[in-house]
């Protein structure tokens, strides 16, 4: 027995649990909305795990992350539409641009910190939308771009959810890997010891700049990529896809799972997904719900459900000692 | 021409600079944006509209029952919300003030309703013309009201014991606390003359604009957190003027440029202040600013 609980607590063994689980899902349901679901539930987890390089690892606050899933979108969208190439060329150049989008966005990260960060990406989101909407003929403004080809892979059948479901899954499985990897790398360390304290991760030699841009840009990349399936997948995209409201859904993802963990984002991603379908029946208080129960997580877990094991103070110490850490540094996650 | 944008930009400056006000307020003693404060604006807007309905109310008095309104639930929201949270990163705050401003403005929309509403009038509206200047006399009111608030406003942080305890507070609550001024009153305090102030703000422009709708504070919201950090946050005069630099900015942006593209000349002058002097034009030098 003791055995079984052991290797239940064995990270692998976890994340072998649940990809079986993810991989068997479409075999038990049936029903094409739950699938469609699912399929958002896997977006949404490329989207916090972009976001938690910036801000769970690197702590760059970042409210423009729906942006970033735009471009990526739009570029995929646009590149199909205007000059017919297949969503596998576009779907590495939608990834780059976004990426590189990150990067412009990422040079103001140089000289503003923590809020002042989120309010400037908060401003580059708003201007983005600005520009999809007074964008004439090339992005159709408000009414959207429609008619966007579905991939085309081996005569695979993509008017199948399911077929999606498994792309997407592949998908998500390497860019997890890859995200919860970064930690053990250099490029990791480094960037969680500019989270830690800037200034001995300089004294240490890290190039503060760059390595900042670079979380920045790579997590801009990984949203593009979700940007571009979430076009293809759906066929219509409109500004209206890609505003703050769905940069805040992201953040709390990732705050409410827990940022600085990689699986509390996934967590988060699956949890805040899924609650608002669950919440459908209640059409009018839905968003009231889901507001209460992100200030009352905040209260009661300000470190996110799987945080405290990265952090150094938890809720309850700070409440316990409260004069203990005034003198110290403010961490942000 | 000019002086006429120049009157339109008046008022929207005002405005701003009332909102901005709550913004710098907060900011100066908890560090931290309240993002719902946009949407305190929006219920100050929605309790004009109730008051309005109502009628046979007097203009003043909708006013004050608006401003004491707005300031409780501010009080309620920095309770509720954010007292617990004084001593955790300002992300988590962050985010709960986030969740808070999802809360208020899906509550408007349940008990107000998600339609654009238009407010009765209070009073009859006239118009002036003098020379190829036309104003109305709403644009007076905003005007005179803004001023008189924000006159009192100063007096009471300058003069007042409140004041002084509130500028302590915002320069160092711990040692505030020590001296035996109780800073959660302090903060309540602080929370309800800002809150007080951006509902004056939302009944206001609800008359002004005759339009009343439970998303009309994120876009408020965002503008005047960029007069707040262009005048330098945490600096009262610094939201006034920067409220009044801003309303200037989009009224002419408006008017040359391109009328969709006014709230985005925000943004645009609220990213180029953080990258060239992000603490603002009257603000404590280096904050927040970092080497690079």
């Amino acid at each position: 027995m003791m055995d079984i609980k052991k290797l239940l607590k064995n990270n692998r063994v976890q994340f072998g649990i649940v990809l079986v689980a993810a991989f068997f899902l479409p075999i038990f349901v049936k029903d094409a909305s739950v699938m469609h679901v699912a399929i958002l539930v896997l977006l949404y987890i490329i989207l916090s795990l972009g976001l938690e390089i910036a801000l769970g690892i690197t702590d760059l606050f970042s409210l423009c992350h729906a942006a970033f899933y735009g471009m990526g979108a739009y570029v995929s969208a646009l590149l199909s539409i205007h000059l017919g190439w297949s969503f596998w060329v576009t779907l590495p150049i939608a990834a780059l641009s976004a990426g590189l989008f990150g990067l412009l966005i990422g040079l103001p990260a140089l000289r503003t910190k923590g809020d002042y960060l989120a309010i400037a990406t908060l401003g580059f989101g708003e201007i983005f939308r600005l520009i999809l909407v007074n964008g004439g003929e090339f992005t159709r403004g408000p009414r959207g771009l429609t008619g966007i080809a579905r991939p085309v892979l081996f005569g695979l059948d993509f008017t199948n959810k399911n077929v999606y479901y498994y792309i997407i899954l592949f998908v998500t499985v390497i860019i997890f890997l890859v995200v919860y990897n970064i930690p053990r790398t250099f490029f990791g360390r480094a960037l969680m010891a500019i989270r830690d304290d800037e200034d001995a991760a300089a004294f240490m030699g890290i190039r503060i700049s760059r390595y900042k841009v670079a979380a920045f840009a790579i997590s801009g990349l990984i949203a593009g990529i979700a940007g571009a399936f979430y076009a293809h997948y759906i066929c219509y995209i409109s500004p209206d896809t890609f505003v703050y409201n769905d940069s805040i859904t992201i953040l709390t993802m990732v705050l409410i799972g827990g940022g600085g963990t990689v699986i509390g984002p996934v967590l988060g991603a699956v949890l805040l997904t899924i609650l608002p379908e669950l919440l459908r029946s209640f059409v009018e208080y839905r968003m009231l719900i889901y507001g209460l129960i992100v200030v009352i997580m905040m209260q009661i877990r300000p470190h996110g459900i799987l945080g405290g094991m990265n952090t150094r103070i938890s809720y309850l110490e700070s409440l316990m000692k409260p004069g203990e850490q005034k003198g110290k540094k403010e961490k942000e996650v | 021409m000019i002086l006429q944008i120049i009157v339109n930009g008046l008022t929207l400056g005002c405005t701003y600079a009332l909102i901005a006000l709550g913004y710098s307020m907060v900011y100066g003693s908890l560090r931290f944006i309240n993002f719902a404060h946009g949407d305190v604006y929006m219920w100050g807007a929605c309790f004009g509209l109730i008051f309005a309905r109502i009628g046979n109310i007097p203009f003043p008095v909708a006013l004050i029952l608006t401003m004491i309104c707005t300031g409780l639930l501010g009080v309620t929201v920095e309770f509720l919300a954010y007292r617990r949270l004084r001593n955790v990163p300002r992300v988590v705050v962050t985010a709960s003030a986030l969740g808070a401003s999802i809360v208020l403005s899906n509550l408007a929309r349940v008990v107000v309703g998600a339609e654009t509403y238009a407010v009765p009038a209070f009073f009859e509206t006239k118009y002036y013309t003098v020379g190829n200047l036309v104003f109305n006399s709403l644009q007076f009111v905003l005007l005179g009201c803004s001023i008189v608030l924000m006159i009192v406003l100063n007096w009471f942080i300058s003069k007042s014991k409140y004041g002084k305890a509130i500028r302590a507070t915002s320069e160092n609550m711990d040692v505030t606390n020590l001296m035996g001024i109780n800073t959660n009153l302090i903060i309540s305090i602080t929370f309800f003359i800002g809150s007080a102030l951006a509902g004056a703000a939302g009944l206001l422009i609800g008359i002004y604009y005759d339009a009343v709708y439970s998303t009309m504070g994120y876009m408020a919201g965002m503008k005047a957190f960029t007069s707040a950090i262009l005048g330098g946050i945490g600096s009262i005069p610094g939201a006034m003027l920067g409220g009044l630099i801003l309303g200037q900015i989009e009224s002419f942006g408006t008017t040359y440029i391109s009328s969709s593209m006014g709230p985005a000349i925000a943004f645009a002058v609220l990213i180029v202040v953080l990258l060239v002097k992000p603490t603002g034009l009257f603000g404590a030098e280096d904050v927040h600013s970092n080497r690079v």
